[in-house]
């Protein structure tokens, strides 16, 4: 009890105390993880989009490997793309091992599949809905698409954060490809697992508690986004 | 044969099949432009299906069918499906899809729910309308893009008796501008105030095509008979 204590004093003064090193390690777990969600979304929605709406035999494969890679395990992710990257690895050339472009890189991997899977059950779900009215309304495939997006786009959102969550939450990956380099590849969760393997349980705890903070400021912001949105409508 | 030229739904020996159930059985049907028809028949009699037909959602197999093109006519669903967008958006929205520019779609859409008696409701969430509103707003949607042939299935099934008297009115005022209206109901009052002819429909095929008139006056069929004798019970 008293370790939970003093781990909340401690995190409520590294906060107030505005921290250097805190605010860097903050940053940098915010940027890997916002960038892996952008990108993991901009690959994802296509794939989950056209698996919601085709008819091809590839279907049902695709969305059995889809919903199975959402377990996907961050070491595993971790580990095959340390070897893509690693110097002799096939894409060694890009200098990516042990930097910020490698930890997004690993997150994206490991966070397109979920975004995918997600987003292809929500648009399939909202196309039983939809899908007699843009006949009857003659929309080609791709304003229903399009149309289908835009109607989904508070249950997409929550898509997001739930793929946000994951790559933010995720030390595995990030670990092996980042090598958790003080001041270069140091994020929250490397930082806590580093703390709590050095026995200073309460920094690691207080650290945890940052992390909690940051990620509910995150998704606060996203539903106020959403009401500021629906707002608009009255 | 039917002559198709002076026509707006020709259907000749017409089946239908979904998932190995015969839903529509040899309808054999002609409408000249500017009718107003009533579809009357028991629940899975193939009332839906025969205007899911005409609209392209239903594909034939075997037989005839010539409709206007999807982009002449407009289906009403018995459950409106509105976009979660503002009343003015879900009808400009249509427009737009068929390359209306945003202003001329706005003035459009304006008019159109003007006419339907939601012009106050024009930036209001689409979602939040009471179940007459969100139907009057389907019309609107399907009356601003000008269809020749309007297909309602059961428009008013689950509206109390104001808000059925009001889309009553708007079928009447789109048939007065010009449109051919089918119309599939359990109303008979409804069907007699907007149809001059009446389709009954029994075991997915049409049994009787008759005027209104002579059809309430004295059904032929079994079926009509039946159906008639249970809804005056």
């Amino acid at each position: 009890m008293s370790l939970l204590v003093d781990s909340a004093a401690e995190a409520i003064r590294m906060v107030a105390s505005a921290d250097g090193k805190l605010l860097e390690i903050a940053v940098l777990s915010l940027r890997v993880s916002a960038t892996a969600t952008l990108i993991a979304a901009i690959i994802a929605l296509p794939i989950a989009a056209w698996v919601a709406q085709t008819r091809s035999a590839l279907k049902t494969p695709v969305v059995v490997v889809l919903n199975a890679c959402m377990g996907l395990p961050p070491v595993i992710v971790g580990l095959v793309v340390y070897l893509l990257l690693s110097r002799s690895g096939p894409l060694g050339a890009l200098g990516w091992l042990f930097t910020p472009s490698g930890m997004i890189f690993a997150q994206t991997v490991l966070i397109t599949p979920i975004i995918a899977a997600l987003a292809r059950q929500t648009l399939e779900d909202a196309q039983i809905e939809y899908r007699d009215l843009f006949a009857s309304l003659g929309l080609s495939r791709w304003q229903s698409l399009v149309t289908l997006l835009v109607e989904t786009r508070f249950s997409l959102l929550v898509v997001l954060l739930a793929g946000f969550g994951r790559a933010i939450a995720e030390v595995g990956a990030v670990m092996m490809v980042g090598g958790n380099i003080a001041g270069e590849t140091r994020v929250m969760t490397t930082a806590i697992a580093l703390e709590t393997s050095k026995g200073e349980l309460a920094l690691a705890l207080a650290l945890g508690m940052v992390l909690l903070a940051i990620v509910l400021v995150v998704n606060g912001f996203a539903h106020w986004g959403k009401m500021w949105i629906g707002r608009r409508y009255g | 044969m039917v002559d198709a030229s002076h026509t707006c739904v020709a259907l000749n020996g017409v089946s239908a099949v979904a998932g190995g159930t015969t839903i529509l059985r040899d309808v054999t049907l002609v409408i000249a432009p500017g009718e107003c028809v009533a579809v009357l028949g028991a629940n899975g009699a193939g009332k839906s299906s025969l205007l899911r037909l005409m609209n392209g959602l239903l594909a034939t197999n075997s037989g005839s069918a010539h409709t206007p093109s999807s982009r002449d006519q407009a289906l009403i669903f018995q459950r409106p499906v509105l976009l979660k967008r503002s009343v003015l958006d879900n009808v400009s929205f249509a427009l737009k899809t068929r390359g209306v520019a945003a202003d001329d779609a706005a003035e459009i859409a304006r008019e159109k729910l003007a006419a339907c008696g939601l012009a106050t409701f024009a930036d209001r969430y689409a979602r939040t309308l009471s179940g007459g509103e969100q139907q009057k707003l389907a019309l609107a949607r399907a009356w601003a893009l000008q269809p020749k042939l309007l297909l309602a299935d059961e428009p008013t099934a689950n509206l109390a008796p104001a808000a059925v008297h009001s889309v009553e009115t708007i079928l009447h005022r789109m048939h007065v501008a010009g449109a051919t209206i089918v119309l599939a109901t359990h109303n008979r009052g409804q069907a007699k105030r907007l149809a001059t002819r009446v389709i009954f429909m029994a075991d997915s095929t049409i049994v009787e095509d008759r005027p209104a008139n002579d059809f309430f006056a004295s059904p032929q069929s079994a079926e009509a008979i039946e159906y008639l004798a249970v809804e005056r019970a």
